[in-house]
């Protein structure tokens, strides 16, 4: 079954944190829900697991025991060895014995944390506890995994390292939604969703982003508008309403998902068309 | 606002290091490296946690000493009067959370004998406002702010996009342009390997050596990934996943990383998937897990 957030409408006071936001994952697959602090991510991720209320719209989703929720805090005791974490998650999903121990062990064999089953969380790296963390919120084999910035400020190989491990959970049947900051994460997975200050800026295939784009990137030594205008290397992108306005020292090109959701992003902000 | 002194003639190198190396203890944490950067130039220093970029750095910056060779800020030692030239904003941004934007501000350009410098709009509304309640974005551009208001010849800058949004991240490589074209000379470490784009140059450390350098061509190498394009992509991944094959999933594809076409063309064959298999060139994080999994530097 497809598990989903439709139209969600979330106000913690006189904030708006999310505004008619909808987010659906199938079975097998990865939703990447990207933006930068403050977008709405984590209050995305809790409406799904049931954390927040919703002041409006509808959430579809397996009961809490059906569901490993990987928080932004890495969700793991620090003071609690990796073998005890493991070992207190799983007795909590009713795991014991034998069982326990295979779950345990195939876990931490694959997040490659078996020589580290005696050391304190506290005495990991960054990359480690993470690693940790999406091991414990594996361990009842949940078809939904829902990971809050589970690669934020960890280095690049163990962000590869993590991305197989999600990979790996898709690939057994899975659904999993993981917030990132980085978009190539999104890019990488099966869809994704843009938020920015509580709204969806785009969602979709990484296809179906770009092809949804409407309006015209060029690349400019100097740009004509510089509001409308970011830097990629020593030249600049600049956002065009249409490609017969690109003015003839630029070169309009073929946009990625960075020039897109900046883009998407300087026009939520301006709130309008610019003028040229 | 006055940035006095002998530095003001730019050296033809701002920072270098030449044979440096670092232990503490029985560890080797840099090992024999070698680099510079020039005036107007933005180095992008990238490397996996471990692979000794801080504490580069912090020799550069004359914060911890070399065990052998030598560094050189604004051509000599890294003494207090040559750090005046230096802006350096650390991964944890430096501020106080506990006074204002205002006062932050204050305090850091006093310290550099400097004018604070007028806020951008962006800021402006919050300037009186606790640091520890801004939003990320604003307080990364305000630690931007405050490394760059003694108008330092040389900028350091560990991990500055982590955690913001695309148009936070854009608006913080603007400003990081800007000084380059200003002559500043930038040396930037990121966890963002689509950041490579933005610098010029980049160094890649792994295992305490410096063991590439250049253009993102010139990091990657030779270091290939095979793509696998295949309608059962679960069962393709399952199968090159047990035979040990460092495998990931890209969008509805499979890429392995370091992997021979031929090797990967034969593992599916045995476990019954058809697929389509294609080398692709490697990205810079595979390229570093190659590093990183290789049991000693090359």
């Amino acid at each position: 079954m497809t598990f989903a957030v439709r139209s969600a409408t979330v106000r913690f006071g006189d904030t708006l944190a999310l505004d008619d936001v909808t987010l659906q994952v199938e079975p097998g697959s990865v939703v990447a829900v990207v933006g930068g602090d403050g977008a709405g991510k984590t209050t995305l991720l809790r409406t799904l697991v049931g954390e927040v209320q919703l002041e409006r719209g509808e959430v579809d989703a397996p009961t809490p025991e059906a569901i490993g929720y990987m928080p932004a805090t890495a969700g793991s005791w620090l003071s609690l060895s990796v073998a005890q974490n493991m070992n207190f998650v799983g007795g909590i999903y009713g795991l014991s014995g034998d069982a326990l121990a295979s779950r345990r062990d195939a876990l931490l064999d694959r997040a490659a944390l078996r020589d580290s089953v005696d050391r304190l969380s506290s005495q990991l790296s960054g990359g480690m506890r993470r690693k940790l963390g999406f091991s414990m919120a594996m361990v009842h084999d949940p078809p939904l995994l829902v990971l809050d910035e589970p690669s934020t400020g960890i280095d690049p190989v163990s962000r590869v390292d993590l991305w197989r491990l999600v990979s790996e959970a898709a690939s057994a049947g899975a659904a999993v939604v993981m917030s990132t900051t980085y978009l190539d994460e999104a890019e990488r997975a099966a869809s994704l969703l843009a938020l920015d200050g509580g709204r969806m800026l785009a969602s979709g295939t990484l296809q179906e982003v770009l092809d949804s784009f409407d309006g015209a990137i060029a690349r400019t030594a100097t740009p004509h508008r510089r509001a409308w205008a970011w830097r990629r290397g020593r030249d600049y992108h600049e956002y065009w309403p249409t490609t017969a306005e690109v003015p003839l020292d630029a070169a309009a090109l073929i946009p990625d998902l960075e020039d897109v959701v900046i883009a998407l992003s300087l026009l939520r902000g301006h709130d309008r068309r610019p003028t040229s | 606002m006055t940035s006095s002194g002998a530095a003001q003639v730019h050296p033809a190198v701002l920072l270098r290091a030449d044979r440096v190396g670092r232990k503490f203890g029985g560890f080797t944490a840099v090992d024999d490296v070698t680099m510079s950067v020039g005036p107007g130039e933005v180095v992008g220093l990238l490397g996996a946690n471990g692979a000794g970029k801080t504490t580069l750095i912090r020799m550069l910056l004359g914060l911890i000493a070399t065990t052998v060779g030598d560094v050189e800020l604004l051509g000599g030692p890294p003494d207090r009067e040559r750090r005046t030239h230096l802006g350096y904003v650390p991964q944890g941004l430096g501020l106080y959370g506990d006074l204002t934007v205002r006062e932050n501000l204050a305090f850091s350009t006093q310290a550099y004998g400097a004018v604070p410098p007028d806020l951008p709009e962006a800021l402006r509304a919050g300037a009186g406002r606790l640091v520890a309640d801004l939003p990320l974005g604003l307080q990364r551009q305000l630690a931007f702010l405050s490394a760059l208001a003694h108008d330092p010849e040389v900028l350091v800058l560990d991990e500055p996009t982590s955690g913001v949004d695309a148009l936070a991240r854009a608006a913080l490589w603007d400003t990081i342009h800007e000084q380059a074209e200003k002559g500043v000379g930038v040396l930037v470490t990121t966890h963002n390997m689509r950041e490579a784009e933005q610098c010029d140059r980049l160094l890649l450390m792994s295992q305490a050596r410096l063991v590439a350098q250049g253009s993102e061509a010139d990091i990657i190498g030779s270091t290939t990934a095979v793509a696998v394009r295949c309608d059962d992509w679960a069962r393709a991944f399952a199968a090159l996943n047990e035979a040990g094959q460092p495998v990931m999933l890209a969008g509805r594809d499979v890429r392995v990383a370091d992997a021979d076409a031929d090797r990967v063309r034969t593992v599916l064959a045995d476990a019954g998937v058809t697929a389509d298999v294609f080398g692709v060139p490697a990205t810079i994080e595979e390229r570093m897990m190659v590093l990183a999994r290789a049991p000693e530097a090359p």
